[in-house]
């Protein structure tokens, strides 16, 4: 249906674009265009949430690693990602890697700050419970600790997760060549353009559909969290 | 000073002092705790009861003197020794079960020690006895205050300790939870042969529980006297506590506490 109120090639009919969407589902385009993005983004994610994790519980259980660290991480976390691309790319080329570095470097922070939040908000009732039972500190660490501060760390997982796509879909259209951020750039360049609105469309419900798989994650993980919550308030 | 094998102190406090900084909470206490024995520490709020609860339990050090456990020097939490919270909703593990808080108890390092049966048939007997086996499954916070301290209790005793150390862990119930798990407690006590020591503010629940009273004056404490509760066990709710000799010790404790307070 038009109302052929425009007649400019950038703007297809919505029809037209739906079509092509529906197209390049079926015939498995996206499935291997979103393939290889979503390799990009889970090895980046885990590696930073991984090594978030561990820096955070460290930052927040002992002062002096907060110290060292606090200087550096209020130094690098306000860049925005874009900013350190060419570095990375002088530094590690145009291949997986960078963009995995891109997506794991800017994943990192927000974890890591709700992680610090997390561990330093552990009542001081439960790790003394802890130590009466004769558990030691990395005992105290594993056991008590990281179920409690787990909230935060998912809140700050579930941040990361939205930078983390944005930054694999930047990675991909500054020096890419498969992901669906290249796949976009390559329709608009190619003047395929209801295929770049196809694209746009796929990512957003991509987005989508990963924000609620994680929220779902979150819940099963932390079936406790909401009534507890709700008992102690 | 050498003590004789049979008639060693379980716990001993030397000349123990705790300041933070320019304030002094304890001046200087000592005190022994026979093996067996339910001691309270009785004080007006704020005296530092805790204070040296902790110091008893390896949780804080003291900044001067020291405590001794079965001869021991107490460093850091012994085992044999546990501490019972007064905010239990705090220290119950919320992530776990009734039933998972107490096997944590079981498998804990201290219980380990102690070479109990860890299994969860222990674990659920331990339920038993503080009645509480049909919540096993529940989550702590979806159960009411006194059946979390309770479980609290629950997970104390399966890490079978020989002292059980309690921070007013009553009094934040109402006074019909708070009599019914007195009278739990008694019968635990009696059961399972531990050393209590209990802190608590109310007179009239340090003289229905023990067997002896040390009496603490408010900051900087120091003991202001050590009453031996002579009341003969089993002790009932109402019996004991309308008896001749109950009535007599809360007079004389309540003018040295609140007394004393007054005077302050």
């Amino acid at each position: 249906m038009r109302l052929e109120w425009v007649l400019t090639p950038t703007w297809p009919a919505v029809s037209t674009v739906l079509l092509t969407f529906w197209h390049a589902c079926v015939d498995g385009t996206y499935l291997e265009v979103f393939g290889s993005s979503l390799r990009r983004l889970a090895i980046g994610y885990l590696i930073a949430t991984a090594c978030a994790v561990a820096i955070g519980v460290a930052m927040g259980v002992w002062r002096r690693m907060f110290l060292l660290f606090e200087p550096l991480v209020e130094l690098l976390r306000p860049i925005p990602s874009p900013a350190y691309l060419p570095m990375a790319i002088l530094f590690l080329g145009i291949d997986d890697g960078m963009k995995v570095f891109m997506v794991a470097f800017a994943s990192f922070f927000p974890i890591l700050l709700n992680t610090v939040s997390g561990v330093r908000s552990v009542d001081p009732v439960l790790v003394d419970t802890g130590r009466t039972f004769g558990l030691r500190r990395l005992q105290i660490i594993r056991r008590i600790m990281l179920p409690a501060a787990a909230g935060y760390v998912f809140t700050g997982m579930r941040i990361s997760l939205a930078i983390a796509l944005i930054v694999t879909v930047i990675a991909e259209m500054v020096a890419g060549n498969s992901g669906i951020g290249f796949y976009i750039l390559n329709a608009q360049r190619s003047f395929l353009v209801p295929e770049m609105y196809a694209g746009v469309i796929a990512l957003a419900l991509l987005g989508f559909a990963l924000n609620k798989g994680f929220v779902a994650l979150e819940r099963y993980a932390l079936t406790w969290h909401e009534g507890w919550n709700a008992a102690t308030t | 000073m050498k003590w004789d094998v049979d008639v060693r102190p379980e716990i001993a406090v030397e000349g123990v002092g705790k300041v933070f900084g320019a304030f002094t909470a304890i001046e200087e206490l000592s005190f022994e705790v026979p093996k067996g024995r339910f001691i309270s520490l009785l004080g007006p709020s704020g005296c530092g009861k805790s204070t040296i609860l902790r110091m008893l339990a390896g949780l804080a050090a003291p900044t001067r003197g020291a405590v001794s456990f079965k001869g021991a020097p107490v460093l850091e939490p012994p085992p044999g020794m546990v501490y019972v919270f007064q905010q239990y909703t705090k220290s119950l593990f919320p992530w776990l079960t009734v039933l998972g808080n107490v096997e944590f108890g079981a498998r804990s390092p201290h219980a380990a020690r102690a070479g109990g049966r860890t299994g969860r048939e222990e674990c659920m007997e331990t339920l038993r006895l503080v009645g509480l086996e049909a919540h096993a499954a529940s989550y702590p916070w979806q159960l009411s205050g006194g059946m979390q301290q309770r479980v609290a209790i629950a997970r104390a005793l399966v890490a079978r300790p020989e002292v059980l150390l309690m921070d007013e862990p009553f009094s934040a119930l109402d006074a019909l939870t708070r009599e019914s798990l007195q009278d739990l407690l008694l019968r635990l006590w009696g059961e399972l042969a531990l050393t209590v020591i209990f802190v608590t503010h109310d007179i009239a629940e340090a003289i229905y529980l023990s067997d002896e009273i040390v009496v603490l004056s408010s900051a900087p404490s120091r003991i202001l006297t050590r009453v031996s509760v002579e009341i003969g066990r089993p002790r009932e709710q109402l019996a004991t506590r309308e008896s001749a000799q109950f009535l007599a010790h809360r007079r004389s404790l309540y003018q040295l506490v609140v007394g004393r307070e007054q005077a302050a």
